[in-house]
């Protein structure tokens, strides 16, 4: 912990003694090398998955695809947000579920409705559902976990004891929300073009505005950015209502994308988003991490569970392997921390 | 401090008189809660959580957390029925299920002592691993012609009274767990390390073996509640158990066990353990879904931590406020 607390202090030390031109560069080329990572084995997954079945890249395996991990996506740069600032968020496939069956309820008595009104509503009852958290987190004082581990099975149960069992059907939703997961603006699916501008939007302000930067370094140390003047309460509050907006929006799309849905929407689904961020590069212990790594994160699952259907390799292993690729990347996060911690060491030796 | 101590004191007491107060109301007001067998209904639904709180209870004092509980219950579970189809003996397959509870909680451990990983992410890791282990060793299928003499003992009571034979192992490793956590220098040592990692190394106490001995213990538990999981119910799957990590983390929590570590009592985690299994017994009795029992298993879990916090600040204020008119009262007389 204290190694990976030390890392974000290498760039400031580093540009304080000068010579520390050389220790910038290294940091930032260890940061590349996990979306680099990524890349790679996305390259030699597909080129592996294709010489096998070349079906793997056709169009309509190709569209599945880019679908299923733009509402991954979109949940995992939701949840990026949260994780920098050192909490967690495990109640977004709950969310997905209750967003999911209210918004396909709506649209199946409402056919009138357009769809931007479906993701609307979605978002604003997502983030409602955060708020809840973010509120019990904040003020409450209460670790981000259990707060959510417990709403986790409340919003599931809500939903659960409002469908009862039943279930909207595809035939009963408005043509035009169905049709909204197939069109396509320029060849680009709206699912699709609305994962690529979350992931976009929630990069850009983390990177560049003053909110992002803030929500940096109160994962890096809370106690310094309390001391700092940030307002952490929030930040905090705020962190959680966009997890909850985006896990909202995303049971929009899922409604749109699937047809059918009944209270077991996107259950589980909080292990893939978890896994989605830490294998993306976010650090579980929070002050570091991109919304794209987390989105190329998000690609890599899909690809590999469709790689799994393609090559006829039964599908149980997903989630082992969903689980092993977190071990994996925490256990990378690790090292790589170690190793900067050491070199630290070394070189403050010399001086 | 004695403030503090109080405050403790208090929530165990509390939660230990809330505990009997709901059996009470329970036993007179709902109808069939008080009968045999409902009682051994109730226990045998207790068991799991029990057994898999009573490490959890030991893990948590020392700041760390295992989630990947409920899904080694449900990899041994599968390996139970993979191996009774493979046509080994019963007699063999039970140890051999513990011996695997205890290496995957033996990986926990590497995971959280050796490489120094946060046990929270560590654990939500192997809780998709583990879970996705059972499903490719025994796909979605159910195994359930295990021998009826294990399969009736497990239900069965003791003979000529209506005590459940399975109360036994659920006293008995309750006692041997409140008496290591209360009466030895092994249990003050857990609840060092939890109050201060660092002061606890420098006293000379070794907190990763601590550690890692506990979540090969929590393993071996896990998979003892497996194989009485899959004897009870005489059927082997895949996702025995999802999620029941939930409701074992919610009664340690329910009990007065800090979240952060360093605080807590076993007689309180029982109590949690009783209240919750007759909370969500008494609603299934009224025909509550399953479903929405978890509401209350949820609500619970954040109450449990929201209550005493909140308790704690507002104790702080008053305390502050109090302060405060002190001095200004001294300031008069001088």
């Amino acid at each position: 912990m204290s190694a990976q607390r030390t890392a974000p202090v290498v760039t400031g030390t580093g540009e304080a003694a000068r010579p520390g031109g050389r220790r910038r560069f290294k940091l930032s080329t260890v940061l590349r090398i996990r979306e680099l990572g990524i890349v790679i084995a996305l390259v030699i997954l597909v080129a592996y998955t294709t010489a096998n079945n070349s079906r793997f890249l056709s169009s309509q395996s190709v569209r599945d695809i880019l679908l299923s991990t733009s509402i991954l996506a979109v949940l995992a740069a939701g949840q990026t947000v949260v994780v920098v600032t050192r909490n967690i968020d495990l109640s977004v496939g709950s969310i997905l579920g209750f967003s999911a069956f209210s918004v396909a309820t709506v649209m199946a008595a409402n056919p009138g409705l357009p769809v931007v009104a479906g993701l609307a509503m979605g978002l604003v009852l997502g983030g409602v559902c955060g708020l809840v958290n973010g509120v019990i987190v904040r003020f409450g004082q209460v670790p981000a976990l259990v707060v959510t581990l417990g709403t986790l099975y409340v919003f599931r149960g809500i939903t659960y004891s409002w469908a009862g069992g039943q279930q909207v059907n595809a035939d009963e939703l408005p043509r035009g929300f169905l049709r909204f997961a197939n069109d396509a603006v320029l060849g680009v699916p709206w699912l699709v073009l609305i994962g690529l501008v979350v992931i976009g939007s929630v990069s850009l302000v983390m990177r560049n505005y003053r909110f992002g930067r803030e929500l940096y370094a109160m994962g890096s140390s809370p106690e310094a950015a309390e001391l700092a003047g940030i307002r952490v309460a929030r930040n905090t509050v705020a962190a959680f209502v966009v997890s909850g907006a985006l896990a909202g929006l995303g049971g929009v799309m899922f409604a749109s994308r699937f047809g059918t849905v009944d209270a077991a929407a996107g259950t589980g689904l909080e292990l893939n988003v978890v896994a989605a961020v830490v294998v993306g590069g976010v650090a579980v212990f929070g002050g570091s991490g991109t919304a794209y790594g987390a989105g190329l994160g998000a690609l890599l699952l899909t690809v590999i569970g469709s790689s799994l259907a393609v090559l006829d390799i039964n599908q149980f292993w997903q989630r082992a392997i969903v689980g092993a690729l977190i071990l994996l990347a925490i256990g990378a996060d690790r090292l790589v921390a170690v190793r900067i911690a050491r070199g630290l060491l070394r070189k403050d030796v010399h001086a | 401090m004695p403030d503090l101590k109080t405050r403790l004191g208090t929530w165990d007491v509390l939660v230990l008189v809330v505990t009997l107060v709901f059996l009470a109301f329970a036993v007179s007001q709902v109808e069939n809660f008080g009968t045999s067998v409902n009682f051994t209904f109730l226990v045998l639904d207790l068991l799991p959580i029990m057994l898999i709180a009573l490490p959890m209870t030991l893990i948590i004092i020392t700041g760390e957390i295992d989630l990947s509980v409920a899904s080694t219950l449900g990899l041994t579970s599968a390996l139970m029925g993979y191996l009774w189809n493979q046509g080994m003996s019963i007699e063999l397959i039970i140890p051999a299920c513990l011996v695997v509870g205890g290496l995957l909680g033996a990986l926990n451990g590497v995971f959280v002592t050796v490489l120094g990983l946060p046990s929270l992410a560590v654990t939500i890791g192997t809780l998709a691993l583990f879970r996705g282990l059972a499903f490719v060793v025994l796909g979605d299928t159910a195994v359930a012609n295990f021998p009826f003499s294990y399969t009736s003992w497990v239900t069965g009571t003791i003979a000529g009274t209506s005590i459940p034979n399975v109360l036994i192992i659920m006293l008995v490793l309750a006692l041997v767990c409140g008496v290591v956590l209360h009466a030895t220098p092994l249990g003050r040592a857990l609840i060092a390390i939890g109050a201060n990692d660092q002061a606890a190394r420098f006293a000379g106490i070794n907190a990763g073996r601590a550690k890692f001995s506990l979540y090969v213990i929590s393993g071996v538990t896990a998979g003892l509640a497996g194989v009485l999981w899959t004897l009870r119910y005489s059927t082997a799957r895949a996702d025995n158990a999802a999620g029941l990590e939930l409701a074992v983390v919610a009664a340690v929590l329910l009990g007065g066990v800090s979240i952060f570590g360093g605080k807590g009592t076993l007689p309180g985690v029982i109590a949690g353990v009783v209240l919750l299994g007759s909370l969500q017994n008494v609603l299934r009795l009224e025909d509550v879904s399953n479903e929405s029992l978890n509401i209350v298993t949820g609500v619970l879990l954040i109450i449990s931590v929201l209550l005493p916090n909140t308790a704690a600040a507002v104790s702080t204020a008053w305390h502050r406020r109090r302060l405060r008119s002190g001095a200004e009262g001294g300031a008069h007389v001088a």
